[in-house]
C-alpha cells in the first residue's frame, strides 16, 4: 500500500509534465520521420538536441540547486567523450554491434567523468563561489589541453570515432530515452531527502550544517552526478560527430551551457529542457543562414539576453515591475485563484488558544524598586 | 637570462591586467569576467588608431581614454543594477558583457587576426644574451605604473576611501565615502590598467583577434586568485609568478605542450593549500 502511494507521488501530474513532453515529442518525431516528412538535416539535429538537455538539466542540478557555479561542465563532457568513445572503439574490434559498443561506453564514460568529478569536487569543499567558479573554469582547460597533447587520443587531429557512429536516425530514439532515464533520476534526486538536503546547502550553508546537513558529502555527491551525466552526454556527442577534437570543448561551450540553464530559469527543470531544445535549434537555423562574420549575430544576441534576463530577474530596483508582471499572479487572476494562501493551517492556527497574551506580557511596567543593589542605600554609608 | 627577463615581462603584463581584477573585486565583491575583453577592446583601439595616424602615442592615449569608456559604460549598465544582488547572478551578467564585447568587435573587425607593427623595437645585449626593447620597456613601465598605483591607493584621499570601500562599505558609507562614485573610479583605473596591458600585449604578440582578450584574461585572473584576490601586491606577485613559470614551461621542450595545463594545476594546488591565495586576507565567515 505504501509501495502503492509512493507509486502515485512519484507520478504525479505535476512532475510528469517533463516525461511526457519528452515522451510525445520522441513520438512525434518518430512519426514525422517514418512518414518522410523530416529533412535530413533536421534528424542529424535531434541528438544534439537530446545531448544538450542532458548537459542543461545536469548543470543546472549544480547552479540551481546546489547553488555552485561550474563553469566546466564542457571539460567533464570532453572527458566522458575521449575515454569513453576510446573504450567504445577497443571493444568494438571484438563485438561487431556498434550499439552494444555505445551503452557499454556510455555508462563507462560516465563513470571516467564522475572520477573525475569526484576529484574537481575535492576542492570544492574548501572553496566556494567566484573561487570555486574559477577552480572549474582551470579544470576544463587543463583537460582540454592534456587531451590535445596525448598521441593516444588523435592529439591536435581529434579521436577518429568513424567506425563507432550511429546513424542520427536510430541514435535519437536511444539519445531520448536516455534523456527520460537521465530526468527521471534527477527529478526524483531533488524530491528526495538528499535533493532538500542539497537545496537545504543552497539556501543556507551555514544554517543546513546546523541542522545536520552533510555538507562535505552533498557537494561531493552533485559534482560526482552532474559529472556522470556530462560524461553520458559526451559518449553520445563521441557517438554522433567524428572527430572528437578539444576545440569543441572549450569555455564558450560552458558558458552556452550556462545561458541554456539561465535563460530556461536557474533551478527549474522544464525550463532547462525547454530552453536547451530552443538554443540548439536556434543555433542550427542561424549556422544554416549566417555566414562568416555574421555569425558574431548570434554570440551577440545571446549575451543581450543573458544580460537583460539575469538584470530583470535579480535587480532590486525592477522587483515591484517585476511582481506586476507575473505569470503566476496573472493566471490566479483569470482562473480567480486567491493569491497563494495555506488556508487549512491558518485555521488550525486560530483554533489553538493561545496560553500567552503577548500584549500583557509586553505592557508589563517594570518600575525600578527601591532595593536595587545598584544604588547605594543609606545603610550603607 | 633573457628567458628570465622575457618571462618577467609577460609577467608585468598579466600583473597589470590581474590589478584591474583585484581592484574591483577588492572594492565591488564581484568577478569582472568582461576585464579580459578590454583588453581587446584597447587593442582594436591602437590598432584602428594606427590606421588613421602614425603616431603610436595618439594611438596609446585613444586606446587609454576607450578602455575607460568601456569600463565606465559596462559598470553603468550591467553591474550597477545588480549591487546587492547575489553574486551568481552578477557572476553570469560578466559572462554575458564578455560574450557580448567579443560579438561587437567580431562584427566590426571580422573574426580574422589583424596584424600590424605599433613601433620597430631593436635588441640590445645584456650580459651576452639578445634581449628586445619591448621587454625592457614592457618591464620597465610596468614598475613605475605599479609603484605609483600603490602610492595612489596609500596617499591620495580617492585611493584611501577605496581602501575603507573594500574594508566595509557599509561603513565608509556612513563616513560619507561616495560608494557609488569609488566603484565606477575603480573600474575607471582598472580599465585605463587594461589599456597600458593590451599595449604590452601587442608588442609581444603584433596581432589582434576578437579573442584576444580572452585567454591573458583568463591567465591573469588565475594569478590574480594566486596572489589573493582583493589584493595589489598579491595581484603582481602572482603574476610575475605566472609569467615567469610561463616562460620557463614554453623553453623547455618537454612540458612547452603542457603549459596550460601547468599554469591552471599550480592555481588548484594553491587554492587547496591555502584557499584565499597567497597574499589574501581571511575572512570569517559570519551567520
Amino acid at each position: 500500500m505504501s509501495y502503492l502511494g509512493n507509486l502515485k507521488k512519484t507520478f504525479k501530474l505535476k512532475y510528469c509534465v517533463n516525461y511526457i513532453g519528452i515522451a510525445a515529442f520522441l513520438i512525434l518525431m518518430i512519426i514525422l520521420s517514418s512518414t518522410g516528412m523530416l529533412s535530413r538535416s533536421f534528424i542529424n539535429l535531434l541528438p544534439k538536441i537530446a545531448y544538450s538537455i542532458i548537459l542543461a538539466v545536469s548543470l543546472n542540478l549544480v547552479v540551481g540547486f546546489l547553488g555552485e557555479l561550474s563553469l566546466g561542465h564542457a571539460g567533464f563532457m570532453c572527458v566522458g567523450a575521449y575515454l569513453g568513445c576510446y573504450l567504445s572503439l577497443f571493444l568494438n574490434t571484438y563485438i561487431e554491434n556498434t550499439f552494444v559498443c555505445f551503452l557499454v561506453s556510455m555508462l563507462a564514460g560516465g563513470v571516467f567523468a564522475a572520477i573525475f568529478g569526484f576529484i574537481i569536487g575535492l576542492p570544492a569543499l574548501r572553496l566556494k563561489g567566484d573561487y570555486l567558479a574559477i577552480v572549474t573554469l582551470a579544470f576544463g582547460e587543463i583537460v582540454r589541453n592534456v587531451f590535445k597533447n596525448l598521441p593516444m587520443f588523435g592529439g591536435a587531429m581529434g579521436l577518429k570515432t568513424d567506425s563507432i557512429k550511429i546513424k542520427s536516425s536510430t541514435l535519437y530514439i536511444v539519445s531520448f530515452i536516455l534523456v527520460l532515464a537521465v530526468l527521471f533520476l534527477i527529478q526524483n534526486l531533488i524530491r528526495s531527502k538528499h535533493g532538500r538536503a542539497i537545496t537545504a546547502i543552497r539556501d543556507n550553508e551555514i544554517a543546513a550544517k546546523a541542522m545536520g546537513v552533510n555538507v562535505t558529502f552533498y557537494k561531493l555527491f552533485v559534482f560526482v552526478i552532474a559529472a556522470f551525466f556530462a560524461g553520458v552526454a559526451g559518449v553520445i556527442y563521441g557517438h554522433y560527430y567524428t572527430p572528437i577534437i578539444y576545440t569543441t570543448f572549450d569555455y564558450n561551450y560552458s558558458i552556452e551551457i550556462l545561458v541554456m540553464v539561465v535563460i530556461g530559469g536557474i533551478g527549474s527543470i522544464s525550463g532547462s529542457i525547454i530552453a536547451a531544445a530552443l538554443i540548439t535549434y536556434i543555433n542550427f537555423v542561424l549556422q544554416n543562414n549566417l555566414s562568416g562574420d555574421l555569425a558574431a549575430v548570434r554570440l551577440l544576441v545571446y549575451a543581450v539576453i543573458l544580460i537583460v534576463v539575469v538584470i530583470f530577474n535579480n535587480a532590486p530596483a525592477l522587483k515591484p515591475i517585476k511582481e506586476k508582471i507575473n505569470v503566476k499572479a496573472f493566471s490566479n487572476k483569470i482562473f480567480k485563484k486567491k493569491a497563494s494562501t495555506i488556508t487549512d493551517d491558518d485555521v488550525a492556527w486560530n483554533r489553538i488558544e493561545s496560553k500567552i497574551n503577548m500584549d500583557e506580557l509586553l505592557s508589563v511596567d517594570v518600575k525600578p524598586t527601591d532595593n536595587t543593589p545598584d544604588k547605594p542605600t543609606k545603610e550603607d554609608k | 637570462m633573457s628567458i628570465l627577463l622575457d618571462g618577467l615581462s609577460l609577467g608585468a603584463v598579466y600583473a597589470l591586467i590581474a590589478l584591474g581584477y583585484t581592484m574591483v573585486y577588492g572594492i565591488a565583491k564581484m568577478l569582472n569576467f568582461a576585464h579580459g575583453d578590454v583588453i581587446m577592446v584597447g587593442a582594436y583601439a591602437i590598432y584602428s588608431t594606427l590606421m588613421l595616424n602614425t603616431n603610436p602615442f595618439i594611438a596609446i592615449a585613444v586606446s587609454i581614454v576607450v578602455c575607460t569608456v568601456t569600463g565606465i559604460v559596462i559598470e553603468k549598465f550591467a553591474y550597477k543594477p545588480l549591487r546587492g544582488a547575489s553574486p551568481l547572478a552578477v557572476l553570469i551578467t560578466a559572462i554575458g558583457v564578455s560574450n557580448l564585447l567579443q560579438g561587437i568587435a567580431q562584427l566590426i573587425f571580422g573574426s580574422t587576426s589583424r596584424s600590424f607593427i605599433i613601433a620597430n623595437f631593436g635588441t640590445v645585449k645584456i650580459f651576452g644574451s639578445e634581449i628586445s626593447v619591448g621587454t625592457i620597456l614592457t618591464l620597465i613601465v610596468g614598475a613605475i605604473i605599479m609603484v605609483s598605483l600603490t602610492l595612489f591607493v596609500k596617499k591620495t584621499r580617492t585611493g584611501r576611501a577605496m581602501l575603507a570601500v573594500s574594508e566595509d562599505s557599509g561603513a565608509a558609507r556612513l563616513m560619507g565615502v561616495n560608494v557609488d562614485r569609488i566603484i565606477m573610479t575603480t573600474f575607471a583605473i582598472g580599465s585605463a590598467l587594461a589599456a597600458f596591458a593590451s599595449l604590452f600585449y601587442i608588442i609581444r604578440i603584433p596581432s589582434t583577434t576578437p579573442t584576444l582578450g580572452a585567454m591573458p584574461g583568463i591567465k591573469a585572473f588565475t594569478a590574480a586568485v594566486i596572489g589573493g584576490i582583493g589584493s595589489i601586491p598579491g595581484a603582481m606577485l602572482g603574476g610575475i609568478l605566472l609569467g615567469v613559470i610561463e616562460q620557463i614551461c614554453k623553453n623547455n621542450p618537454h612540458v612547452e605542450a603542457y603549459t596550460t595545463a601547468i599554469e591552471f594545476c599550480l592555481l588548484i594546488i594553491i587554492l587547496l593549500v591555502k584557499p584565499v591565495g597567497l597574499l589574501g586576507k581571511r575572512r570569517r565567515e559570519k551567520v
